[in-house]
C-alpha cells in the first residue's frame, strides 16, 4: 500500500465527504428531513477523516504523530460530546460561538504550522504564503472575537457596547501591522526581500498578535442585541479560515467545506442584518444595541396612555377567540417561559382555538433561536410561522398575545425618522385585540417607546413572562 | 506563471462551492436557522483533517504542540457540533409528543420523523 496507490482513492473519499456535506445541507430545507441530513453530513465527515487516516498510514506517519492524533481526538471529542449533551438550549448561541472559536483557532494553527515547516524547508511559495497569512489572520480574528462574543452571551462580559478611548486608532494600527507583515512575508517569498527564517517567524508572530487583538476590539463595542449578526459573521469567518487552510495544505475537502460554511454564514449575516434594518458595517462600528438591561429604568415619559388588563380579562379574550397568534420574544427565553407558553397554547387548542406562533427572524440571540426553544418545549413545528407567512394573518386574528417581544412589534417602524424605521416588523397592531405580557414599562433595545402599547386595542399585563403565562393558564382553566 | 496555474483548480473549486452553498442554504427555512448554523459549524470541523496532516509532518516540540491543539479543537468542533445539532433536530416534531404520562413509551421518537 504505497502513497501513490492510495492517494486517488483517498481523494475520492474526500469527494464523497464533500458531497455528503452538500446533500446534508440540502436536507435541512425541511424539519422532517433535517435530522437525516445532519446524519448524512456526519457520515461524510467520518469518511473524510478515516480516509485521511488511511493516507497517513500509507505515508508512514510516526508513532508519535499517531499518539498526538488519537489522544487529541479523544480529548477534544470527549469535551465536545459532554458539552453538546448537557448545554441548555438557551445557551446555544454561546456554544456555537465556542465552536466558531475552536474551528477558527484550528485553521489558524494549521496555517501557522505549515508556515513554520516551509520556513525550515527553505521558504514557501508566494501563493502558499498569501493563503497562510489569510488563514492565520482570519482564523485568529475568529478565535478571539468568538471567545469575546461567547463571553458577552454568557454574561461574563457586559453585553453593553464597550468603547474605550483610542479604540478606533488601535484598530487602524492593528490593521496596518497585519498588512505590512503580510507584504513583508509575500515579498520575502518572491525573493525581493531577504528575510531570515527567524525574522519571518517573528513577523508572523506580530501578525498573529495583531489579529488576536483585532478580534477583541472588533467584538467588544458591539451590543448584545446585535449578537445574531455577529455570530453569523464569525461563522462565515471560520468557514473562510478553514478554506484558506485547505488552500495551504492543498486539500479539496477543506476548501469545499470551508466555502459552504462561508456561504452559510454570509447568507445568515445578511438575513439578520436585514431583519434588524442595519447594515453590517453599521453594526461593526457599534454603539447601538445596548444589551439585556439597557432597557431597565429607561421607562419614564411614555407618550399616550397605557391600558392595563388583568389576567382574568385577558384569559376570557383568549379562551373565546377563534384565532390566536402568540408572539414570543427574547424576554420569553430569558424567563425560561417556553414551557409555560406551550402549556397555554395547548390549553387554548383543546378549547378549539386556532393557535399559531409568529417568530420574528431576530427573536432570540442567534438566527432561528426561538424556534429551537419552542421545539424543545414540544410545540409542533407546523405551528411556528415565519414573519412573511404570518403577517397577512394578523388581520384575521382575534387576539395576539405578545410575550417578551418589543421592538419587532413597534408600528413606528413603518414611519421614517426613528431608530426602528424600516425594520421589518410583525403586524401585531392589525389584530382585533392585543395582550402584551411585559415585566415593566421599559423600552426595547432601540431605546424608544413602543406605540403598540398605547394603542387602544392593547391591554398590558405587567408580569414576568413565566408568571404572566401561568396566571393566564390558571385563569383559562377556571373558566 | 506555473505557480498561478497550480492555483487555478483550487480557486475554481472554492468559487463553485460558495455558489452551491448559496443555492442550497438559501432554501433552508428560518425555523431551522439555528440547527443550520450549528450543522455548518460541525462541517468546518473538517480542519481536523488539516490537523492530522500537520501532526504527521511535525518534527519539533513546537509543531507537535500546535498540531495537538489543532486536533483537540477540531475534534471538539466536529463531535460537539454534530451531537448538538442532532439533539436540536430531534426536538422538531410535526405533532406534539405524547404527554408526560407516556414516559414509558419510546413511541415519541417514532413520530419525530413526520
Amino acid at each position: 500500500m504505497t502513497y501513490e496507490n492510495v492517494y486517488p482513492f483517498v481523494w475520492l473519499a474526500w469527494l464523497v465527504g464533500a458531497a455528503c456535506f452538500i446533500l446534508g445541507l440540502h436536507f435541512m430545507n425541511s424539519p422532517a428531513s433535517a435530522r437525516n441530513g445532519n446524519r448524512l453530513s456526519a457520515a461524510g465527515m467520518a469518511v473524510a477523516v478515516l480516509a485521511t487516516g488511511v493516507l497517513l498510514v500509507a505515508q508512514g506517519a510516526s508513532a508519535l504523530a499517531w499518539a498526538i492524533i488519537v489522544v487529541g481526538f479523544l480529548i477534544g471529542g470527549a469535551a465536545g460530546l459532554v458539552t453538546a449533551r448537557t448545554v441548555p438550549m438557551t445557551a446555544m448561541p454561546q456554544l456555537v460561538s465556542i465552536f466558531n472559536a475552536v474551528g477558527g483557532g484550528a485553521a489558524a494553527l494549521v496555517a501557522i504550522d505549515d508556515f513554520i515547516t516551509h520556513g525550515e524547508a527553505g521558504g514557501a511559495s508566494v501563493s502558499t504564503t498569501l493563503f497562510v497569512v489569510l488563514g492565520v489572520v482570519i482564523g485568529s480574528v475568529t478565535f478571539s472575537g468568538s471567545l469575546i462574543a461567547s463571553g458577552k452571551l454568557q454574561g461574563v462580559i457586559s453585553g453593553k457596547p464597550i468603547l474605550f478611548p483610542g479604540s478606533r486608532i488601535l484598530t487602524v494600527v492593528l490593521g496596518l501591522v497585519a498588512l505590512l507583515g503580510t507584504l513583508g512575508l509575500v515579498f520575502s517569498a518572491t525573493g525581493t526581500v531577504k528575510l531570515d527564517p527567524m525574522v519571518a517567524d517573528l513577523v508572523l508572530l506580530a501578525i498573529i498578535g495583531s489579529a488576536l487583538v483585532f478580534g477583541v476590539t472588533m467584538v467588544l463595542p458591539i451590543g448584545g442585541a446585535d449578537m445574531p449578526v455577529v455570530i453569523s459573521l464569525l461563522n462565515a469567518f471560520t468557514g473562510t479560515a478553514a478554506a484558506m487552510a485547505g488552500f495551504v495544505i492543498d486539500n479539496p475537502v477543506l476548501i469545499i467545506a470551508g466555502a459552504l460554511v462561508g456561504a452559510s454564514g454570509g447568507i445568515l449575516t445578511k438575513l439578520m442584518a436585514d431583519a434588524m434594518n442595519r447594515s453590517i458595517l453599521n453594526i461593526m462600528v457599534g454603539g447601538f444595541g445596548g444589551g439585556d438591561h439597557a432597557a431597565a429604568g429607561a421607562g419614564g415619559g411614555e407618550g399616550g396612555t397605557v391600558r392595563q388588563i388583568g389576567a382574568d380579562d385577558a384569559a376570557i379574550q383568549l379562551a373565546y377567540a377563534e384565532r390566536v397568534i402568540i408572539v414570543p420574544g427574547y424576554g420569553l427565553a430569558v424567563a425560561q417561559a417556553q414551557h409555560a407558553c406551550r402549556e397555554l397554547g395547548e390549553l387554548l387548542e383543546e378549547r378549539g382555538v386556532d393557535v399559531k406562533y409568529a417568530i420574528h427572524p431576530v427573536a432570540g440571540r442567534m438566527p432561528g433561536h426561538m424556534n429551537v426553544l419552542l421545539a424543545e418545549a414540544n410545540v409542533p413545528y407546523p405551528l411556528l410561522k415565519e414573519m412573511d407567512e404570518i403577517n397577512p394573518e394578523f388581520d384575521r386574528a382575534d387576539v395576539v398575545l405578545v410575550v417578551g417581544a418589543n421592538d419587532v412589534t413597534n408600528p413606528a417602524a413603518r414611519r421614517p425618522g426613528n431608530p426602528v424605521s424600516g425594520m421589518p416588523i410583525l403586524d401585531v397592531d392589525h389584530a382585533r385585540s392585543i395582550v402584551v405580557i411585559k415585566r415593566g414599562a421599559g423600552r426595547g433595545y432601540a431605546g424608544i417607546d413602543n406605540e403598540l402599547y398605547t394603542n387602544p386595542k392593547t391591554g398590558m399585563l405587567y408580569a414576568d413572562a413565566k408568571d404572566g403565562l401561568a396566571q393566564l393558564t390558571a385563569a383559562v382553566k377556571a373558566l | 506563471m506555473t505557480e498561478l496555474t497550480s492555483l487555478l483548480y483550487p480557486i475554481t473549486v472554492f468559487v463553485l462551492a460558495v455558489l452551491v452553498g448559496f443555492e442550497v442554504i438559501s432554501k433552508v427555512p428560518a425555523t431551522l436557522h439555528t440547527p443550520l448554523m450549528s450543522g455548518a459549524n460541525s462541517i468546518h470541523g473538517i480542519v481536523l483533517v488539516g490537523g492530522m496532516f500537520i501532526a504527521a509532518t511535525a518534527d519539533s516540540p513546537l509543531l507537535y504542540l500546535l498540531s495537538f491543539v489543532a486536533i483537540v479543537f477540531g475534534a471538539a468542533n466536529v463531535v460537539g457540533g454534530y451531537v448538538v445539532t442532532d439533539r436540536m433536530l430531534q426536538m422538531f416534531r410535526k405533532k406534539p409528543a405524547p404527554a408526560k404520562v407516556g414516559a414509558d413509551g419510546g413511541s415519541s421518537t417514532g413520530q419525530a420523523q413526520g
